[in-house]
Formats: C-alpha cells, structure tokens, sequence
C-alpha cells in the first residue's frame, strides 16, 4: 500500500490554490506575472528527481489540487507490469516512477481524470477510481479477479 | 557581427518607412516577424532584405499573419532578444489581442504603426483608427510627423521600452503615405552613434536562461489580476520622465530636440488646435499665417506621447487659451472624439476651463489642408470673442453634404 505523501518534500502541496491568504498588493506582485520556478540556480534541474529540487512557492509542486477531487485512483502494486503507460499519459505529472518502476500516486496534484485507469493494459487492472473518501487498504482488498476472455 | 557595412550619408533621402527600417538595421534587432500590409510593408520588407544581404545579424521570421507575427514577437522578446516589427489598419486589428499579451508580460517589442484607416468601406489611406484602437493596450505610443522623427522616434523607442524601470512594448506611429512614401531629407546618425545611443540590449526574465525557468502567461483570477494589471499601469505612468530623460540624450547626440508635448506659437496663443501627426505641420502653418494675415493668436499643441497620457502637460500647455480645437481622425463610432475627450478631462481640472470643441476629420486620407485648419482656428476665435461655443461641439471638417455636427453648449 502507497504512503499518501510518497516522495513528497516537505513543500509538496503546501497551500491551497484559492486560498485567500498571502494575498499581495499590486507594489508586491512580480513584473509582468512571471514566475520563477525554483529558488536559487537551476541549472541542473533536468538532472534532479522531484524531491531533489527545490521548488518556489511561484511553482504548483507546492500547491495542492487534492480538495477539488471527487474520486481517486489507487495502485496495486501486485498487479502492475511497470509498463509506464500512465506516467506517460497522466496529465498533471501525477504519477511517480522511478527507474521506471511505478511507485504510486502523487495524490497532492491528481485531479482524478481516471486517464491512468483507462490506459491502464493490465488484467485486472492495476489502477481503479474510488470514492475519494475510501481508504485505500479498504480499496486494495476489493480489487476484482482477472477476467476470463469472453467465448466468440 | 553584420558581415556588410551600410553606406550612409551626412542627409539621406528616405521615406518614413524606409527611415524606420535602417533604425531597425542599425538598433541590431534581432528578430522581426512580420506580415506584410499597406503602407507598412517595406519597413519589415527592408529589414529583411538587410538581414539577406548580411547587413545585420537578425532573424526575420515569415509568418502567416499579424496576430502570429506579434505571437512570434512575443515570443523572441520573452526569450530575450530585442524585437520589432511593424504593421498597419486590418493587420493592427488583427495583432490586437497579442498586443495586450505582449504589455501585460512587460515584454518590449518595439511596433512601427503606419496609421491607416480600418474597413470597412475598404481604405489604404491614413487616419488614425488603428492608432485609437491600440490606446488601451498598455503600450508606449509615440507619434512621428514626418520621417525624419520616425526614424528618431524608432531609435528612442528601444531605449525607452527596454528601460529596466519601465520593459514596456512601444509603437512608433507615422501617418500612412504622407509620413511613410513622402520621401524628404532625413539626416540619421551613423550605425556607431545610433548603437551606441540604444545601447546592448539587456535581457529581464528571459526564457534562455537556463539557471532560472520561469513561467510566462499565468492565469490570474480576481484575486490576482487586478493588482498585476494596476502593477502595469504604474509602470506606463512612470515611463514619463524616462521618456523625457531619453529625449534629452537623443538632442546631445542629434541636436533634435523632442518632447511628450510640442507647443508652437502657445506663449501668447489665444486659440489653439491640439492634434496628431502630419496634421500638426498643416496646422502650424496655418497658424503661422493667421498670425500674419489676420492677426489671429493660433498656436498648436500636438502630442508626442499618446501614451502614457500626458494629461499634466496638456494642461499646462492649454491651460492660458480662451478656446481649443480638438481634432480626431478617427471615426468616433457614437461618441465624442477620443481625443476631445482625453483633452478636455485634462483641461476640466483648470481654473479657467477654456472652450473646447471637437473636429472630425481626415477620414481614409481625405486631406487636411491649411485652409481646414484655419476655418477651425477661426471658429475658435469667434467662441473666444463670444465667450461659449458658437458651433456644434462634435463638427466634421473636410466632409461633402448637408454640414454635420452634435450637441450644443448648454447655456442657462
């Protein structure tokens, strides 16, 4: 079972998008509403994982989206093959890989799309949606059988 | 480095298009996008032909249109490099919603706007209703009125725009075919001075640098963006005195002399008319010779600066005059002319509160000749004589039919 703050630091999903704290005044917003990603030299970020870099609080590492989320995907790691399909087509970066190995969710910045489930190739497959308010051992230990191919 | 040397004269016999373009040659831009329309084309078309002939080391980026052309230009700037273009009327319209992207990022790219009329009917000519459409935009807008200051503003524009305090994009306005295929004596600086003037351009938040991404074009809500755009706003206000600063520097090296505000004939002047563009040269003349002839205190008040306002200025200039002339050449499309309307705000806030009426006029190149700006000046001194507005407030000079005008002082 996934840790819900897997590979997180400790800025992963700080604050809330539309939270109506920190509000600048117009003398205190940056120029032109540009956005420094990261504090301090970049220069190597390719070559950093997440939790190596050091995020700016400009960047949406350190927001979370989780409140607007209904349902969720949860991983059963005994049955995923590390094929990397959902890394690859997850839209919010919210899949966490690595040395291509699924390790989970980033559940701070999913939004719940449900595109990892669909790409998903695996029988049965190795991500479902759940009410958001499921527990996740609860979800694992309803996971389906295998599908048994239907006769022509 | 430009692999070519372009050949220069002391005096040089250009066209305000042609003047813009060896601006741009010798300002060093390195990228232009640009799509071609009348009466703009040769400015980006000369251009290109520099960068062909190894005159310049620049990137002229062909593109299919104008809204993608100031795109481009958006682009280039946002990943640091000095950028300009130019366009006109439907081309203008069309760049319309880039325009606001390109001020709202603080990006400055540098437009060269050869005013035409915008359709419909279909019209080449020059009016300034493409240079009223960009008046909220968020952009610098400086008015040439002939093409020796197009070339001048041109240089100036990189200055000012690229400025740390100010990073705000500039249009240099010329009027189409009587500034910019009016070809007339231009004196230009030689390719050293004119860089040297303008200076490296030095990058702020560009996306090349590598050891700082950054994220251009982010989403605000009403939460955010009415403080970024109140942000924006301050800064093209507070561009006044780098304008001023940069005109200064200009006259040392050039002799030429600019301001925000151009006063002629004001000290003594008992009438004014406050216009833009070639209409200011027409209207000094005929102030000139009223002076003469008629011994009519004229003077003309014309704007350098469009943007940001100089509502101070105005006033100041106009504040001592009994009645003023305002002259719009644009179709007001259900109003009073923007400009009548900028003026009088300004001049609203004086002691004296002088007349003021508003001109249409000019309309698709329909010309504008001494004898029309002495029929207005004339009026005004007949308002001044009376003590209110004797004529319609809204009038159209120059315009054939039945005479056409709106709304009348108000007099108890």
């Amino acid at each position: 079972m996934q840790d819900i703050k897997l590979k997180a630091t400790e800025k992963r999903g700080l604050h809330e998008l539309e939270a109506g704290k920190d509000l600048l005044g117009w003398d205190e917003v940056t120029q032109g509403s540009i956005l420094p990603s990261f504090e301090g030299d970049a220069s190597n970020i390719a070559h950093l994982k997440q939790e190596e870099r050091d995020y700016s609080h400009y960047n949406s590492y350190t927001a979370t989206v989780a409140s607007w989320r209904v349902v969720k995907p949860v991983f059963n790691m005994d049955v995923c093959i590390d094929c990397q399909n959902c890394w690859v087509w997850c839209p919010d970066t919210s899949i966490i890989s690595r040395d291509k190995q699924m390790l989970g969710i980033d559940y701070d910045h999913c939004k719940g799309c449900e595109v990892c489930v669909e790409v998903c190739p695996t029988n049965p497959k190795s991500l479902l949606m759940f009410n958001e308010h499921e527990d996740i051992e609860n979800a694992l230990s309803q996971w389906p059988e295998k599908k048994k191919k239907e006769k022509k | 480095m430009p692999k070519e040397i372009f050949e220069l004269q002391d005096r040089e016999v250009w066209d305000g298009n042609y003047a813009a373009s060896q601006a741009m040659r010798q300002a060093n831009v390195d990228v232009m996008a640009a799509y071609p329309i009348t009466p703009s084309t040769p400015i980006v078309e000369n251009y290109g032909s520099y960068v062909a002939n190894g005159y310049i080391d620049g990137e002229f980026v062909m593109v299919e249109s104008e809204h993608a052309a100031m795109s481009a230009c958006v682009g280039a700037s946002a990943s640091g490099g000095r950028v300009a273009t130019a366009t006109s009327s439907q081309g203008f319209a069309l760049m319309a919603e880039v325009l606001y992207q390109a001020s709202g990022m603080r990006l400055p790219i540098v437009l060269n706007v050869v005013n035409r009329a915008l359709a419909s009917p279909l019209n080449v000519r020059g009016d300034h209703s493409d240079m009223y459409l960009g008046r909220d935009s968020g952009w610098i807008q400086l008015g040439a009125f002939n093409a020796q200051e197009a070339y001048d503003l041109a240089l100036c524009a990189f200055k000012i725009g690229e400025d740390h305090s100010v990073r705000l994009p500039v249009m240099v306005h010329q009027d189409g075919f009587i500034t910019s295929h009016t070809a007339q004596n231009v004196y230009p600086l030689s390719d050293e001075e004119a860089y040297k003037f303008v200076g490296d351009f030095k990058p702020v938040d560009d996306m090349l640098d590598f050891s700082r991404p950054v994220t251009y074009g982010a989403q605000t809500e009403e939460d955010w963006h009415f403080e970024h755009k109140a942000k924006q706003h301050k800064a093209l206000m507070d561009s006044r005195p780098v304008i001023d600063k940069v005109f200064e520097e200009f006259e040392k090296i050039s002799g030429r002399k600019y301001k925000r505000v151009e006063s002629y004939m004001m000290e003594d002047a008992e009438v004014a008319l406050v216009g833009l563009g070639t209409t200011v040269e027409t209207a000094r003349v005929a102030a000139k010779q009223l002076r003469d002839e008629e011994g009519i205190k004229a003077g003309v008040v014309a704007i350098r600066a469009f943007r940001p306002f100089p509502f101070d200025l105005v006033r100041d200039a106009l504040e001592n005059v009994k009645s003023v002339g305002v002259t719009d050449r644009s179709s007001p499309g259900g109003a009073m002319g923007a400009f009548f309307n900028e003026v009088s705000a300004a001049l609203y806030t004086t002691p004296k509160r002088p007349l003021v009426t508003n001109y249409i006029y000019g309309l698709g190149g329909r010309d504008f000749s001494i004898e029309d700006a002495k029929n207005i000046f004339r009026e005004q001194k007949a308002n001044a004589d009376a003590g209110y507005v004797t004529t319609d407030i809204q009038q159209f000079s120059g315009l054939r039919g039945p005479k056409l005008g709106f709304f009348q002082t108000k007099r108890s």
